[in-house]
């Protein structure tokens, strides 16, 4: 090992013809056969697991699928317009969005506060650090099942506390549909603010502290050194977070399966828990499971297409 | 860049003199106000977030005192009786053993397919390439909801429906390991690389005795993700594993919050051994998970 190491320092003072030779190398049309060997497996496991289902889903859509012999007859769009007149998926494509557009901007926002309390002087900051980030290793089951105790009306923890503060009757978290909501978002934003926390931390440690000095002497004061240093320098992160949060919220199924199970009613179903209780609940509606799967995929294609030209054209104008 | 600090400099000089005229200790003094203030912030901060953990660690070593109107936020009396009553009905161990065993294998199989092809597509040179890594890249964005259905027939038609290959197997396809190993390979040195094909090293050689002593911080990232990942899985093994002797925790939590509805002194301590494992994994690993996050944007 250090041998080669020391080759290869060695060789530095040549490198221009090392170089060149590997550049001559790599350009023509020889291939190592052992990339079989290294490449196969991921690729096969991919095509097989994740690229096959992806086109089977597309092709399930358009069939009928019997639920207990399991075989299929066309059934064209029919599962497609079969959507329009969901009263169950109508709901739950307008919550997936609803539940995006909420959850993204505050776990973002809070996030980057965050990460700016954490990135000035502080002491145990680590011990912080390690509690904001802790929710993020545990399971969406384990944090719906918390979030049930923390929001039972009769014996959670919250409603206690509310009670214990003065309020003069519990919040039903359970019973009421906007509170049940309420109490979806509040678990998503603990859960999530933790990564939110670690992409802007990271950000903001390769800004250069110097020009807080120079903005700090111009006698700028602390928002509008944010507004117009941090903001701007952590612009790359917060397109990263856009496209991963929302790809996150747009899929959120565990946390909402086992905390409300999309009720009261259908006031926090989602698309997620929808396909999985279309295609595996009593129904056991399987084309029309796989066509809600493809509307999950179709519309997190487009909003990661629209997001990437939008931060290219952004990209070009600055 | 240059434009931002005119911009500061600009909207900065109303107050310009105004700072130096308070003189340097009161500024010293303004800044240990400062960070009194973020303490004071992070505690409240720090609070909030820990709450729940903290609500579910008492109420697992309490009695069960959970249906009395009364606030308990602190352990009256410590019992370990929520989890004797829990490992008593329920095959509790059979379940930690399986997840376990799923996590594991499905962390070795995951690992080990994306290092060799993070190897293969940062170092190889070999037909379609780039199309290739392009194809595996798009698998990022299917969800798990999207290809249930077929995944499902496809699992169910090689007869693995029931078995512990039903999680292991679709598992392993996990693609976001093979970018991370791509990313951190393509910054190993061709020259290390070229100098032991010149010593007459075959590939696989190279990449045992060379790149892989290399990755050490690559393999313990993509291992901490991937057990994280596997251990908390859920939507896909609640459908494969329909046996309750196949059950992995989060399954087996998720059943048991049906047949204990508001016994909240067994959930909890069934909630407890089921996240136990990766927060002590966590805390002692954190620089890791950190990095893998931030890195991977997986969670």
């Amino acid at each position: 090992m250090s041998s080669a190491a020391a080759l290869a320092a060695g060789e530095s003072p040549v490198a221009p013809a090392g170089g060149s030779a590997s550049r001559r190398r790599r350009r023509g049309a020889i291939w190592e056969p052992s990339a079989l060997l290294f490449v196969g497996p991921s690729v096969l496991l991919a095509v097989a697991f994740l690229i096959l289902p992806m086109l089977g889903s597309f092709y399930y859509s358009t069939r009928k699928v019997s639920p207990l012999s399991g075989t299929s007859t066309p059934r064209g769009l029919d599962n497609y317009t079969t959507m329009l007149s969901d009263p169950t998926f109508l709901r739950a494509l307008l919550n997936t969005a609803l539940f995006t557009v909420i959850t993204v901007p505050l776990s973002m926002g809070l996030g980057l506060a965050l990460a700016v309390l954490m990135n000035s002087v502080l002491p145990w900051r680590k011990v912080w650090r390690t509690v904001v980030y802790l929710p993020l290793v545990i399971s969406g089951v384990s944090v719906g099942l918390i979030g049930t105790f923390l929001y039972n009306e009769v014996i959670g923890v919250v409603n206690k506390l509310l009670l214990a503060l003065g309020a003069n009757g519990g919040i039903p978290w359970q019973s009421n549909g906007f509170w049940a909501f309420t109490s979806v978002v509040l678990v998503t934003i603990w859960i999530r603010v933790g990564f939110s926390m670690i992409i802007y931390l990271a950000a903001l440690q390769a800004v250069p502290g110097d020009l807080y000095e120079a903005a700090s002497l111009e006698g700028a004061n602390g928002w509008q050194q944010f507004r117009h240093i941090t903001f701007p320098l952590v612009g790359p992160a917060t397109f990263f977070l856009i496209i991963m949060n929302v790809i996150y919220s747009f899929q959120v199924f565990d946390t909402i399966f086992v905390l409300t199970n999309g009720g009261p009613g259908n006031s926090t179903e989602v698309l997620g828990t929808w396909a999985y209780k279309v295609a595996f609940g009593p129904t056991r509606d399987q084309g029309y499971g796989a066509a809600i799967g493809v509307v999950i995929f179709v519309l997190t294609l487009i909003f990661t297409i629209v997001q990437w030209r939008a931060n290219r054209n952004r990209d070009v104008v600055a | 860049m240059a434009v931002t600090t005119s911009q500061a400099r600009a909207i900065g000089r109303p107050t310009e003199r105004s700072t130096t005229a308070r003189g340097p200790m009161s500024r010293r003094s303004r800044s240990r106000v400062a960070v009194v203030v973020r303490v004071v912030v992070s505690v409240v901060v720090s609070v909030i977030m820990a709450f729940p953990l903290w609500v579910m660690v008492v109420t697992a070593v309490s009695g069960q005192s959970v249906f009395s109107s009364q606030l308990d936020l602190w352990p009256g009396s410590f019992t370990l009786s929520n989890f004797a009553r829990v490992f008593q009905a329920w095959p509790v161990t059979a379940w930690f053993s399986n997840s376990v065993t799923v996590t594991a294998l499905t962390t070795i199989i995951s690992v080990v397919v994306s290092v060799m092809a993070g190897y293969g597509f940062a170092k190889l040179r070999f037909p379609l390439k780039t199309p290739l890594f392009l194809l595996l890249l798009s698998t990022m964005m299917i969800p798990t909801q999207a290809i249930l259905v077929p995944q499902f027939r496809l699992v169910n038609a090689m007869g693995l429906v029931g078995t512990f290959w039903a999680v292991i197997i679709p598992g392993a396809a996990a693609t976001f390991g093979i970018f991370l190993a791509r990313q951190f390979m393509l910054a190993i040195p061709n020259e290390l690389i070229e100098a032991a094909k010149i010593d007459g090293a075959g590939p696989v050689r190279i990449f045992w005795s060379i790149v892989l002593p290399l990755s050490k911080p690559l393999l313990a990232v993509l291992t901490l993700l991937s057990l994280m990942y596997q251990w908390n899985d859920f939507l896909w093994p609640l459908i494969v594993l329909r046996d309750p002797s196949l059950y992995t925790l989060p399954i087996g939590l998720q059943f048991l919050q049906g047949q204990y509805q508001t016994d909240y002194g067994a959930l909890m301590a069934m909630t407890l051994i089921t996240v136990g494992p990766l927060v002590v994994l966590f805390l002692v690993f954190q620089r890791w998970f950190v990095q893998g996050f931030a890195t991977s944007g997986i969670r």
